[in-house]
């Protein structure tokens, strides 16, 4: 092996001494929602249509909002990349959504799953925002199941529910294994109600590429058609960013292809700040990659963990299949490690342990990549009928992709990226630090802290599209005088342009490799270095070699036809562009974060029996990151987390 | 494996299209059907050619973006699966594989297997939803819903929207499309208030947009990779005569 000397980046970054506010109202936090909705300003029905709001993104966050705006009477346009909204990524969201409903009785309210949210992200959430969040739930259900959404019933008509990750009571509300499609074609049927009424104008197969401020304010987006190539600027009064996650950075992980962190990284790039970018979320029960070939990784619902048991050998290298190894020559690490929540461990350490089984040499599989997820006690026990209604789309799926089929063998699961936490910072009334650029839904760095728990995200989005910007937006609008915009502004002008520049530039390199081989190697330094587990001078080690990978893209990269048609090769070379920068900006804030807590693990900072060790003395902070220009280091700025109702402990699940 | 693929070309929705044929080697049987045209995009950039164009997102069976008509049949051989979900261990090595778009009249071509859908995105808008605004819901438990009929709504529900049932049918119909969106609300209680308007709307919607008629051939349901049952298309065609008896659907 050839030694590479790294350089060690010495350059700290430069932080602002005045704390960022996050403009939460004084007041008991019980009340704080209610009586923030009540001091806001309002906008008289009959002013509304006059006012322009672009929504990008048509997934929960974006239909709902863009549905519940244009019920209010606003103008809308939104704009979304697939060819209808329908097929945004919310739509593959498994398991469930959660409410404080308490309908089984067992101890649940809107303080417990505040209290479970904010303890799941291990304390570096927004008190504010979450216990909020948690006060919406229960109207999120209320409406989805008037607009027709099938949740699962019992016999007597009433909702079900089922439990999920880093929860003791049963809170969470489910359309067999697909109620992220559910919510999603609720949302989208809203959607299509107000598109008929014709107060939303849909754009579909159209991607935002740049936002454009004038005089400080966001007041449109450039946008290219991705039939014709055009690009076009489109003016508003507010625009709202609801684009999702960016796990795709990784290049394999459990989202859609096209999903990408585009409109953030350019809002960024305008001024918006990126806050906590190394906040990921590692789902631990994903089918585990075969080969090269591999070009996404499929989710299997956390939900699968109500019934099935994880395990893998006691004997590192032992390699007999999972028939022949007796019952005590199995080990049931979670059951074992963490007996009061067991399979049900949250998100980040169940991947974390699964991680430490396969690198002790207990993976299983042909490629040794993997830990067991066995059925056959909840089959003994209740009978494969009932595991079939439960869970068979999810057999069929895993039986569909593996050739395997789980009833009769475990499954084979080990983590991948799916969610990311991190994202634009936003206020309490979802603003970012750009007045007039609202970000929603996984785009957003929202309620999550620095892990989410299972059936959050469905909860979230909803929250924020259905009930809370459409009561803070409005405020935003009448509080604001917004002047007159045309597409001769020299900020409209600018911002077409460097969008015409970015496409012209990635045409004209006209190299030798594909898209997809640079973006796979970005995804394995991003992997290596800022997946499960992070060192600092791993990370060190990807600031190094992302500049230089990225220097042989721009060198080298081969964009296929032009970039005046349907260019599926163009669009992924604009996106891959931006999970350069970003991923530089995620080993960045990675390597700032001296601490391991939720989904960010240093391997530096861990207890003696390898659990996160938090350090709330330095990094009890939001962390928000200001483009500085592409050669120089960003600025950061801190939002101190003040934790006055849940105590700042240490996280037990055992 | 080694395949040969015979592919539908066509630049634009104005240009003719054709089928070309490729020699791909090196496929894995382990690879999804849309990773195997993956690589052979990868080995047409490597020739400096423009590679297939072809939808897909989720790439997990729910999106309903992917579809491709593989040797004849809407998302291919095996039965109840998306084309992202089929995988090669389906296929033999030295197969010949025909790879076309949908074909029908209300999905034009956009570029090569990429057609355009957006009619069924209409056929909603005219009626496929429950008039109800974001703040007018009672508690969700208040209406019980006898598990059989939320049972029967989900079966229904779950479409994906993808396209195979009008690209599978002779007539190029969509009866399974609209019949299970108004199987999904019409059994519903919520749904009552407009079950009647909203079967004559979204037909007359689905009618406008160019798409046949229904003549009881059953390759739609054949081919949907969510299993949506015929039945629905009989309930849609009941609801379709009680609301004709009631005068319903002018709005």
């Amino acid at each position: 092996m050839s030694v590479t000397t790294t350089q060690t980046i010495t350059e700290t970054p430069t932080f602002v001494e005045a704390p960022l506010d996050g403009r939460v109202p004084s007041g008991p936090i019980e009340t704080l929602w209610e009586r923030t909705k009540f001091e806001m300003k309002l906008v008289n029905p009959s002013n509304r249509r006059k006012f322009k709001i672009i929504i990008v993104g048509s997934g929960l966050a974006g239909a709902s909002a863009a549905a519940t705006l244009g019920e209010q009477g606003y103008n809308i346009e939104c704009y979304c990349y697939q060819d209808s909204p329908r097929r945004a990524h919310s739509v593959a969201a498994q398991g469930g959504i959660n409410a404080a409903k308490n309908y089984r009785n067992d101890g649940d309210s809107v303080y417990r799953l505040f209290y479970d949210t904010v303890k799941g992200g291990d304390f570096r959430a927004r008190e504010a925002n979450v216990y909020r969040l948690a006060e919406v739930s229960n109207a999120i259900i209320d409406q989805c199941v008037a607009q027709g959404v099938p949740f699962a019933r019992e016999y007597g008509g009433m909702l079900d529910n089922r439990s999920f990750g880093g929860a003791q009571v049963s809170r969470t509300f489910y359309a067999r294994g697909q109620t992220g499609q559910q919510l999603l074609l609720g949302a989208y049927q809203a959607l299509a109600r107000q598109i008929a009424a014709g107060t939303v104008k849909m754009f579909t197969r159209t991607e935002m590429l740049d936002l454009i401020v004038v005089n400080g304010r966001a007041r449109g987006i450039v946008v290219r058609d991705m039939r014709t190539g055009e690009i076009t600027p489109r003016l508003a009064d507010v625009v709202v960013l609801a684009t999702g996650g960016y796990s795709n950075v990784f290049y394999l992980s459990t989202n859609a292809k096209g999903c990408n962190g585009t409109a953030i990284w350019r809002a960024y790039k305008r001024g918006a700040y990126f806050a906590n970018p190394c906040f990921t979320q590692i789902h631990p029960t994903c089918i585990p990659p075969v080969g090269e070939h591999q070009s996404k990784l499929t989710l299997m619902s956390e939900s699968l963990r109500n019934d099935g048991r994880i395990w893998v050998p006691r004997q590192p290298g032992d390699t007999r299949p999972p028939e022949q190894i007796p019952e005590n020559e199995r080990y049931y690490y979670l059951e074992e490690m963490y007996p009061s929540y067991g399979n049900l461990s949250p998100r980040d350490i169940s991947s974390r342990a699964a991680k430490r089984m396969v690198d002790s040499g207990r993976g299983v599989g042909p490629l040794r990549n993997g830990v067991y997820l066995d059925f056959a006690d909840a089959i003994k026990r209740l009978g494969e009928k009932v595991i079939r209604d439960r869970y068979g789309n999810l057999f069929d799926m895993y039986e569909n992709i593996t050739g395997e089929n789980a009833y009769k063998t475990p499954m084979r699961i080990y983590p991948a990226p799916h969610y990311t936490m991190g994202g634009l910072w936003v206020d309490y009334y979802l603003m970012s630090n750009i007045p007039g650029l609202f970000v929603i839904g996984e785009a957003n760095f929202s309620d999550h802290g620095a892990n989410r728990l299972g059936a959050s995200a469905l909860m979230q989005g909803l929250a924020d599209g259905y009930f809370i910007l459409p009561a803070t937006l409005p405020n935003y609008i009448a509080s604001t005088k917004l002047e007159k915009v045309t597409e001769d502004a020299d900020a409209v002008k600018e911002a077409v342009d460097n969008v015409k520049r970015i496409t012209e530039r990635l045409m004209n390199v006209k190299g030798e490799k594909s898209v997809d081989h640079y973006h796979r190697e970005l995804g394995k330094i991003m992997w290596e270095y800022c997946g499960m587990s992070r060192t600092a001078e791993g990370l060190q080690k990807a600031l190094q070699l992302i500049p230089e990978l990225e220097a042989e893209f721009w060198e080298n990269v081969r964009v296929t036809g032009s970039a005046n048609e349907l260019n599926q090769e163009l669009e992924k070379a604009g996106r891959l562009v931006d999970y350069f920068e970003l991923g530089k900006l995620m080993c960045l804030d990675a390597l700032n974060r001296n601490e391991s807590c939720g989904g960010h693990f240093r391997e530096e900072y861990q207890t003696p029996d390898g659990e996160a060790l938090r350090n709330d003395e330095e990094y009890a902070y939001v962390a928000a990151w200001q483009y500085a220009g592409d050669d120089a280091m960003p600025i950061l700025h801190k939002e101190p987390l003040k934790f006055e109702y849940v105590k700042l402990t240490t996280r037990s699940y055992k | 494996m080694r395949l040969k693929l015979r592919i539908w070309r066509q630049k634009n929705a104005q240009s003719e299209g054709r089928f070309v044929e490729y020699n791909l080697d090196g496929v894995s049987e382990d690879s999804s059907f849309l990773e195997m045209l993956d690589l052979l995009n990868q080995q047409l950039i490597d020739r400096n050619e423009e590679p297939v164009h072809f939808d897909h997102d989720c790439r997990e069976g729910i999106c309903g973006m992917c579809g491709l008509m593989i040797n004849g049949i809407a998302h291919g051989p095996k039965a109840a699966v998306t084309t992202c979900q089929l995988h090669m261990r389906e296929f033999k090595d030295g197969d010949t594989i025909t790879i076309e778009p949908w074909r029908a009249k209300a999905f034009p071509v956009i570029k090569d297997l990429v057609v355009d859908r957006s009619a069924f995105d209409r056929i909603i808008q005219a009626g496929g939803y429950i008039s109800v605004s974001t703040g007018q819901a009672p508690d969700a438990n208040v209406i019980p819903v006898p598990k059989t009929q939320a049972d029967r709504a989900m079966d229904a529900a779950a479409c994906i929207g993808c396209g195979a049932c009008v690209a599978a049918c002779p007539n190029g119909s969509a009866m399974l499309f609209t019949a299970a969106k108004l199987a999904h609300l019409n059994s519903l209680p919520q749904g009552q208030p407009e079950r009647y308007d909203r079967a004559v709307l979204m037909v007359n919607q689905m009618d406008a947009e160019g798409f046949g008629g229904c003549t009881n051939i059953g390759e739609c349901e054949a081919v949907c990779p969510k299993e949506i049952s015929l039945d629905f298309i009989a309930m849609m065609n009941r609801d379709l005569l009680v609301a004709n008896l009631l005068g319903k659907g002018k709005r």
